[in-house]
C-alpha cells in the first residue's frame, strides 16, 4: 500500500506526515518527529517505556499504529514542562525524590504519572503502585518513584508534602 | 567578620560536597526526555542492521541463501561468516580467553545465535529482509544439562577445540570441559570436614538469570573512509576496553578509533562485553563507508546476550558441636553456555568466587570450580555482583542457615558466633583475600535490634504452633543474610582485562574563573557519577559541586579506564579523583602561599580556602587561586591548575551488610508476601546518602526478582522458554516490597576517602535473605534445602510434597 | 519488533467494516484495541494483509440499559467499564474483573469485544461472560445474529465466529442487588494472564443457595463453564461439604497448559483455590 497521510497534534504542535500503515506510533514519534524522549524497552507491550498521553489516555505507543493516531492529540515527555521552561510538578518531584537513575523509564513513567494524577489527584501509596504497574523500572525499585509522585500530588494540590521514612 | 560572613557550616553546605544528599545533575535532562541514548543517534545516510538467528540450539548449517533478501529494495548487504573470514572476524576473542563465533561458522550452538547480518536502509526493511534469508539446518543432539556435560557420551559442542587439551586456564579433561580452577588447602580442608563434630553437605544452585537492563544493547558504527577513522557509539560499560578490542580486531590504530558511550539505560553487567552486533556494525560500516546502527530487541537481549549465574555449588561445612565452623569445601559446576564469554579479570575464570568464606572465620577452606559448555547462550557476566560474588554469597549464606538448622541454633546467633572479629582486620581469608575492614557484630546487632528479631522469632514459633493446630494456612519465615563482598577490581598485579591492569583514572582541570571539568575512565549507566564525583572534588578542592562538570564515556577525552561494573567506580576511579584533586590542592597550596606572601607550610586548608596559620582572616579561596594559576604563579612554576591520576588500588574493598527479610507464605497457593525487608549496608565513607539508598532499593528489587522467580530457562531441546517479558520476571511497583535502609560506617583504611562502593551489595545481600526466608518458613516442617527460584508453583510443590494440602 | 506490511482501512460503520472483511477475505483482520493483535503481529506470528480498524465506529461504543438487559458496545474499553456507573450498578462483577486485566495503559485501549472475540484462553472476560450467560450480537456480510457466550468458545483461538464476522455488542442480564459475586484471579504479577481464575455469581434465600454460575479462566484450551461445580452449590447451605464438592467438580474439568505459571497439577489445584475464595467472597455479598 502507498503511504498514508496522517495529521495530529503533538505537544501542542500540529504535524502532518506520510507513514506506512505498519509504522508503530513509537517509531513515528522517535524517527520522524524526532521526539526521542519515549523509549523502547521490549516488544511485547510490557515495559511501558514508550508511554505517551494520547487523547487524554495513557497509551503504550509501541502497540498503536501511527495511522490509528490520525487526528489525535498527543503529549510526550517533551511537552510536560511549561512553555517558559518551568518544569512540571512531576519533573521536579522526580528530581527532588531521586525517582530515577538511568533515566530510561523516566519519560514513560512521568507521562503515565501525569495522567494518573488527573484520574486520581490524591492517590494512596497502593493506588500509586497500581497506577504505575504498566511501567517497569530496573534501577529504582519504585520506592522513590512513589515519593516523587506523592511530592507532585502535594504540590499540585497545594498541600505540604511529608516524605515517608525509609 | 560580621553577620554577613558565612560560617564554616554554611561554607561547607554551599559546596554540596561529600556526605550530602545532593540532587542529581543527570535528572535535569532525563526528566525532560533529553537524554542521549544510542538509539537516539541519527546520522546522515545511516543504515540499519538486524540479525537472522538460529531457531535451533545445536545444528549444522547446510546452506544459507541470501539471494531473496539481497533482491529486496532497500537491502544493502547480507553478511555471513564467509564474509567475515577474509578479515578474520568470523570469530572473536572473549574476555575469558575463549573464542566466540561472530556469525555462525558451519554450525550453531545455542538458540538465537547470530547466523547472518542484514544491512538495510531502515529497520523495517531490515526486519523484512531477515525473513527472506533462507537457512537449512541439520539438527544435532542438544546438551542443556551441565551435569551431563562431562559424561563420556555427551555430544561434542566445540568442534573448533577438538584435540585441544589446554585451555586458557589450564587443562581440559573432556571435550565440553573449559577449565578447572582451585584455591585453598585441599588436604587440610578434607581433614577438617572428616573430623568435624557436625557437618553439612548440600548442592546449592544459583540458577541462570539475566541482567535485563531496560535499554537493550546497541551500537552505531561510523567509518570515515577518507580519514581512516572509526567512530563507535555504543552501550559500553567499559568504552576504553571496547576501543582497544576494536583496534586489535580491525587493525585500525587506537588513536583513530573514537568510542563514545553516551547515556546508557542501565547496564548491570549486560553491557561489559563485546557482542556480535557491535562487530557486525563495525564491519558493515568499514565495508560500506556509511554509518550502521544495530539495536537488538528484548527477546534477542534475553536469549543471546550474556546470561548471569548458573553456578551449581556442592558445599560442605564442618563445625564443632558448639557451632564454631572448622572447614569449608565447595565444588562448583559452572555452566558457561556455548562460549566462555565470562567478563572476568583474565586470571580469574571463576571471578572472585573465593570470597565464599564470606563473613566467617574459617580456619581452612578449599574451592574448586569446573566450567563446562552447554547449548545455551554464552557468558556469564556479573549481574550487579562483581564477578561471581552473588553466587559465593548465596552459597555461604544458604549453607550457614543449613548448618544452623542442623545444630539447632538460631541462624543469627550462628553467624554472630563465627564472625571475623573487628580486631582481626585486615583479615587474611583461608582462600587468599585480605579483607580491609569490617565490624560485623555491630552491624548485625543493629539490624536485629531495629527489626526486633527475638520478638519476630517468638511470633514465628507461635505461628508454627497455630499452623500445626490447623488454625492458619500461613507460615512465616525470617531470612538472615550477612554478606561480605569484594569489589573495586583491582590491583593490576592480579587483576587485568585482556592484559590491561584494572587501575582507573581521573583527570581534573580547574578553569581560570574557578569552575572545573573532570573526566574519569569509568562510565555510569545510572549510578549518578556526574553528581557524586563532583561531590568528591567539591570537598577536596573547595569549589561548589554545581561548578564541577563531570564527563565520562568519550575515549578521546577521558583518561584510560576499565569502566563501571563490579562496584569499582568509587573504589578505583573515586580514589583517582581524590588523588588527582590532592595533586591540584598541593599546587594550590603553593600558589596560595605565594599570593599571601608566606611560606608553603604557613598556610592550612579550611573547607574552601587556604588561610595563614594563626591568622584566619588572611586567606585565599580556591576560586582566587584558580585565577592566579593562570596569571600569577610563583617563579619557576608552570601555569595552569590540573592533574591526572591513574590509580592502581593496593587492594579490593570489602563492603558488607546485614539484611533481614520477614516473609509470610500461603501454603495453599505458594504465594510469598514480603512483610518487611531491612537492609543495613556498610560501604565505608558515604558520598551521597540519597544515591546510596536508591542503589539499595534498586539492587534489592533485582534480588527479590531473582530469588522469587526470575530465570532464564531452557527445555530439553534447548528452547529458551523465558525469552520475553511475558515470562522473564520483572516485578512492577505492586509486587516490589518496601525497603528499609540503614547503615554503619567502617571506612576502608587503604582508600583515599575511605569509601568502598555499594552498587552491587544489595543484589549480593538480598537474594540470600529472600531465599533463606522461604527456607526458614518451611524449616519446622523439615523440608530440607529448597532451591531457588521460589516461584509460587515451586513453593506450592514443596508444601504438596510435605503433605500440607491433605 | 516490526510487523509485516498490510493495507489499512478505517470504516465509519459496522456495515462498512463487515463489507470490507467480506471483500478482502481471510487475510483481513478486524482491529479493536490492538493489544492482543498488534503484539502478535510484531513477532510476525500473525501477518494479516489487511487491517480493518474498528476504532472509528462510534456505534460500537457505549453502554445502555434495555429493560433488564445491559447492552455493551464491543469497542467499549476496560477503562470505560471501570468508570461506568451503569456497569457499577448493574454488573459490578465486571469492573472487579476489568481491574485485574493487564495494566492501566492497556485498559485504556483494550476492548470488551476484543477480549471476548479473540478466543485466547488467557483472557479474563470470556469465562466471566459464560458465567453471566451473556449473548454476543454478531454482524457479518450475511446479516446479524446472536451467539451465546456459552456456545462461543470452541478451541484455542477458535470461536463460533465465521470468517468476516465481528462482535458488535454484548448483552447481559443485569444482576439483582441481592446477588453475590466475585472474580478471584491468581497471577504472578500485575499484567500477567491468570495462573488460574474463577468467576462466581450466586444467589441465596433462606440460608440456601438458589442459583450459582461459575466460570474458570486459563485452565484449559477454552474458558470453562463449571456446570457440575455450580450444580453442587445449588440447594446447599454453601457449607464446607458442598463447596468441597464444587471444587472437586471444577478441578475435574480443567486441563491447563504447562508454562512458566506452573505445572498442570498446580494450576488445576489453583483453579480450585480460586473457586473456593471466590465462593467465600460471593457469599459475603449475597443477601437473602
Amino acid at each position: 500500500m502507498a503511504k498514508t497521510h496522517v495529521s495530529m497534534t503533538i505537544n501542542g504542535q500540529e504535524v502532518e506526515a506520510l507513514v506506512e500503515p505498519r509504522t508503530l506510533l513509537i517509531h513515528f514519534l522517535r524517527e520522524q518527529m524526532l521526539l526521542t524522549g519515549p523509549h523502547i524497552g521490549c516488544e511485547t507491550s510490557h515495559c511501558g517505556a514508550c508511554t505517551v498521553d494520547m487523547n487524554d489516555m495513557s497509551v503504550k505507543s509501541c502497540t498503536v499504529f501511527a495511522v490509528q493516531a490520525n487526528g489525535a492529540h498527543i503529549t510526550t515527555i517533551e511537552g510536560m514542562a511549561a512553555a517558559d521552561g518551568t518544569l512540571s510538578a512531576l519533573q521536579e518531584g522526580f528530581r527532588m525524590m531521586h525517582g530515577l537513575q538511568c533515566g530510561y523509564c523516566t519519560p514513560g513513567m512521568i507521562t503515565r504519572a501525569h495522567r494518573l494524577l488527573i484520574e486520581n489527584p490524591d492517590p494512596s501509596e497502593d493506588e500509586i503502585r497500581m497506577g504505575i504497574a504498566g511501567n517497569i523500572c530496573r534501577c529504582t525499585g519504585y520506592q522513590n518513584i512513589v515519593k516523587a509522585i506523592q511530592y507532585a500530588a502535594a504540590k499540585i494540590n497545594g498541600v505540604p508534602f511529608h516524605e515517608a521514612a525509609e | 567578620m560580621n553577620d554577613m560572613t558565612p560560617t564554616r557550616e554554611e561554607r561547607a553546605e554551599k559546596l554540596q560536597g561529600m556526605g550530602c544528599r545532593r540532587k542529581r545533575v543527570e535528572d535535569i535532562r532525563f526528566t525532560q526526555g533529553k537524554g542521549q541514548y544510542v538509539d537516539d543517534i541519527k546520522l546522515p545516510g545511516m543504515l540499519f542492521g538486524d540479525f537472522v538467528r538460529s531457531p535451533y540450539a545445536h545444528a549444522r548449517i547446510k546452506y544459507i541463501d541470501k539471494s531473496k533478501a539481497l533482491a529486496m529494495k532497500g537491502v544493502i548487504a547480507v553478511l555471513t561468516a564467509e564474509d567475515l573470514k577474509p578479515v578474520k572476524l568470523d570469530w572473536m576473542p572473549t574476555l575469558a580467553g575463549d573464542v566466540q563465533m561472530v556469525l555462525a561458522d558451519g554450525k550453531v550452538l545455542f538458540q538465537n545465535q547470530e547466523v547472518a547480518f542484514v544491512i538495510a536502509e531502515d529497520r523495517y526493511i531490515a526486519s523484512d529482509a531477515c525473513e527472506l534469508v533462507e537457512v537449512e539446518y541439520e539438527a544435532l543432539e542438544v546438551l542443556v544439562d551441565p551435569f551431563k556435560a562431562l559424561a563420556p557420551d555427551a555430544p561434542e559442542l566445540r568442534e573448533d577445540l577438538r584435540g585441544k587439551t589446554e585451555g586458557a586456564h589450564g587443562k581440559r579433561i573432556h571435550h565440553n570441559h573449559i577449565f578447572n580452577w582451585q584455591v585453598g588447602d585441599k588436604s587440610g580442608t578434607d581433614a577438617a570436614i572428616a573430623k568435624g563434630d557436625v557437618t553439612i553437605k548440600e548442592m546449592i544452585s544459583y540458577h541462570r538469570t539475566h541482567p535485563c537492563p531496560l535499554e537493550t544493547c546497541q551500537a552505531v558504527a561510523s567509518m570515515d573512509k577518507i580519514k581512516g577513522e572509526l567512530t563507535l557509539w555504543g552501550t559500553f560499560q567499559a568504552p576504553h576496553v571496547v576501543r582497544t578490542v576494536a583496534s586489535l580486531l580491525s587493525g585500525i590504530p587506537e588513536a583513530k578509533i573514537h568510542v563514545i558511550a553516551p547515556d546508557i539505560g542501565g547496564g548491570f553487567g549486560n553491557k561489559v562485553g563485546v557482542y556480535p552486533g557491535y562487530v557486525c556494525a563495525i564491519v558493515g560500516s568499514i565495508v560500506l563507508g556509511k554509518p550502521v546502527k544495530w539495536v537488538e530487541d528484548r527477546m534477542e537481549n534475553l536469549t543471546a546476550t550474556s546470561f548471569a549465574r548458573d553456578y551449581h555449588m556442592t558445599t560442605e561445612i564442618s563445625a564443632t558441636k558448639e557451632g564454631k565452623v572448622t572447614g569449608l569445601k565447595v565444588h562448583i559446576l559452572a555452566d558457561h553456555g556455548a562460549f566462555d564469554a565470562c567478563a572476568d579479570p583474565s586470571k580469574w575464570p571463576a571471578g572472585f568466587a573465593n570470597i565464599v568464606t564470606g563473613s566467617y572465620d574459617f580456619p581452612v577452606a578449599h574451592l574448586e570450580v569446573d566450567g563446562v559448555y552447554t547449548n545455551k547462550a554464552p557468558g556469564g557476566v556479573a549481574y550487579r555482583c562483581s564477578f561471581r560474588v552473588t553466587e559465593a554469597a548465596y552459597c555461604i549464606e544458604r549453607a550457614m542457615d543449613i548448618l544452623a538448622q542442623k545444630l539447632g541454633m538460631d541462624p543469627a546467633d550462628l553467624r554472630m558466633k563465627n564472625f571475623i572479629q573487628p580486631q582481626q582486620f585486615p583479615y587474611q581469608s583461608a582462600l587468599g583475600w585480605e579483607y580491609d575492614s569490617g565490624d560485623y557484630p555491630t552491624a548485625l546487632k543493629k539490624g536485629m535490634e531495629t527489626i526486633k528479631y527475638r520478638e519476630l522469632r517468638a511470633e514465628q514459633k507461635a505461628k508454627q504452633e497455630a499452623f500445626n493446630r490447623g488454625e492458619t494456612r500461613e507460615i512465616m519465615g525470617i531470612g538472615v543474610s550477612f554478606f561480605t563482598e569484594i569489589v573495586g577490581a583491582g590491583p593490576s598485579r592480579n587483576c587485568d582485562i585482556l592484559g590491561v591492569g584494572m587501575f582507573d583514572s581521573a583527570e581534573i582541570r580547574v578553569h581560570p574563573t574557578g569552575s572545573i571539568i573532570a573526566r574519569m575512565g569509568t562510565k555510569s549507566q545510572g549510578q549518578a557519577h556526574e553528581t557524586t564525583y563532583a561531590q568528591i572534588i567539591a570537598t577536596e578542592l573547595g569549589i561548589e559541586a554545581d561548578k564541577i562538570m563531570i564527563e565520562e564515556g568519550n575515549t578521546d577525552t577521558a583518561p584510560y579506564g576499565l569502566g563501571t561494573y563490579g562496584s569499582r567506580s568509587t573504589p578505583v576511579a573515586g580514589a583517582a579523583t581524590a588523588m588527582a584533586a590532592r595533586k591540584i590542592r598541593a599546587k594550590a597550596q603553593m600558589i596560595a602561599a605565594h599570593l599571601l606572601e608566606v611560606s608553603d607550610y604557613d598556610v592550612e586548608w579550611d573547607i574552601d580556602r587556604f588561610r595563614v596559620k594563626g591568622l584566619p582572616e588572611k586567606f585565599k579561596t580556591m576560586t582566587e587561586i584558580a585565577w592566579a594559576a593562570y596569571n600569577n604563579v610563583p617563579q619557576g612554576m608552570e601555569p595552569g591548575l590540573e592533574a591526572v591520576n591513574y590509580y592502581d588500588p593496593p587492594n579490593m574493598t570489602y563492603p558488607f551488610g546485614a539484611y533481614i527479610c520477614v516473609m509470610d507464605i500461603d501454603v495453599d497457593t505458594g504465594v510469598a508476601k514480603t512483610r518487611r525487608f531491612y537492609a543495613l549496608d556498610d560501604c565505608g565513607t558515604r558520598i551521597n546518602p540519597m544515591v546510596i539508598e536508591g542503589q539499595v532499593h534498586g539492587g534489592c528489587t533485582e534480588g527479590f526478582a531473582i530469588a522469587m522467580g526470575q530465570e532464564i530457562r531452557y527445555d530439553e531441546m534447548g528452547n529458551c522458554v523465558t525469552g520475553s517479558l511475558m515470562d522473564f520476571f520483572l516485578p512492577t511497583a505492586v509486587e516490589t516490597p518496601h525497603w528499609e535502609t540503614d547503615f554503619t560506617v567502617t571506612p576502608s583504611p587503604h582508600h583515599p576517602i575511605g569509601a568502598k562502593g555499594v552498587g552491587e551489595s544489595p543484589n549480593v545481600g538480598s537474594v540470600p535473605a529472600f531465599s533463606n526466608a522461604v527456607n526458614d518458613a518451611f524449616a519446622f516442617l523439615n523440608a530440607g534445602h529448597i532451591q531457588m527460584p521460589h516461584d509460587a508453583w515451586r513453593t506450592w510443590e514443596v508444601a504438596e510434597r510435605l503433605g500440607l494440602h491433605k | 519488533m516490526i510487523p509485516g506490511r498490510f493495507d489499512y482501512y478505517r470504516p465509519s460503520s459496522a456495515q462498512e467494516a463487515v463489507a470490507l472483511l467480506a471483500k478482502l477475505g481471510e487475510d483481513a483482520r478486524p482491529l479493536a484495541g490492538g493489544h492482543s493483535l498488534i503484539p502478535v503481529m510484531k513477532t510476525r506470528l500473525a501477518a494479516p494483509e489487511h487491517l480493518i480498524d474498528l476504532g472509528g465506529i462510534a456505534d460500537l461504543r457505549g453502554i445502555k440499559v434495555e429493560g433488564d438487559t445491559v447492552v455493551i458496545g464491543a469497542m467499549t474499553t476496560q477503562h470505560d467499564l471501570l468508570n461506568s456507573s451503569v456497569i457499577a450498578e448493574h454488573l459490578p462483577i465486571i469492573p472487579e474483573t476489568s481491574a485485574l486485566i493487564a495494566d492501566p495503559q492497556i485498559r485504556y485501549l483494550g476492548t470488551l469485544g476484543g477480549n471476548v472475540a479473540n478466543g485466547d484462553p488467557g483472557n479474563d472476560m470470556p469465562a466471566l461472560m459464560m458465567c453471566l450467560d451473556a449473548t454476543f450480537t454478531v454482524l457479518g456480510a450475511n446479516g446479524e445474529r446472536t451467539i451465546k457466550a456459552r456456545e462461543f468458545y470452541l478451541g484455542t483461538y477458535y470461536t463460533a465466529l465465521e470468517t468476516g464476522e465481528i462482535v458488535t455488542s454484548i448483552r447481559i442480564k443485569a444482576m439483582s442487588k441481592a446477588t453475590g459475586y466475585a472474580y478471584e484471579k491468581l497471577k504472578r504479577k500485575v499484567g500477567d494472564y491468570a495462573t488460574a481464575a474463577a468467576a462466581v455469581v450466586l444467589t441465596v434465600s433462606g440460608g440456601k443457595c438458589t442459583s450459582a454460575s461459575i466460570g474458570l479462566t486459563n485452565v484449559a484450551e477454552t474458558p470453562l463453564l463449571a456446570e457440575d461445580a455450580a450444580a453442587a452449590l445449588v440447594g446447599s447451605a454453601l457449607d464446607k461439604a458442598a463447596i468441597d464438592k464444587a471444587v472437586a467438580a471444577a478441578e475435574a474439568i480443567t486441563n491447563p497448559a504447562h508454562d512458566a505459571r506452573g505445572t498442570p497439577q498446580y494450576r488445576t489445584k489453583m483453579a480450585g483455590v480460586m473457586l473456593r475464595r471466590a465462593i467465600a467472597r460471593a457469599m459475603t455479598r449475597a443477601h437473602g
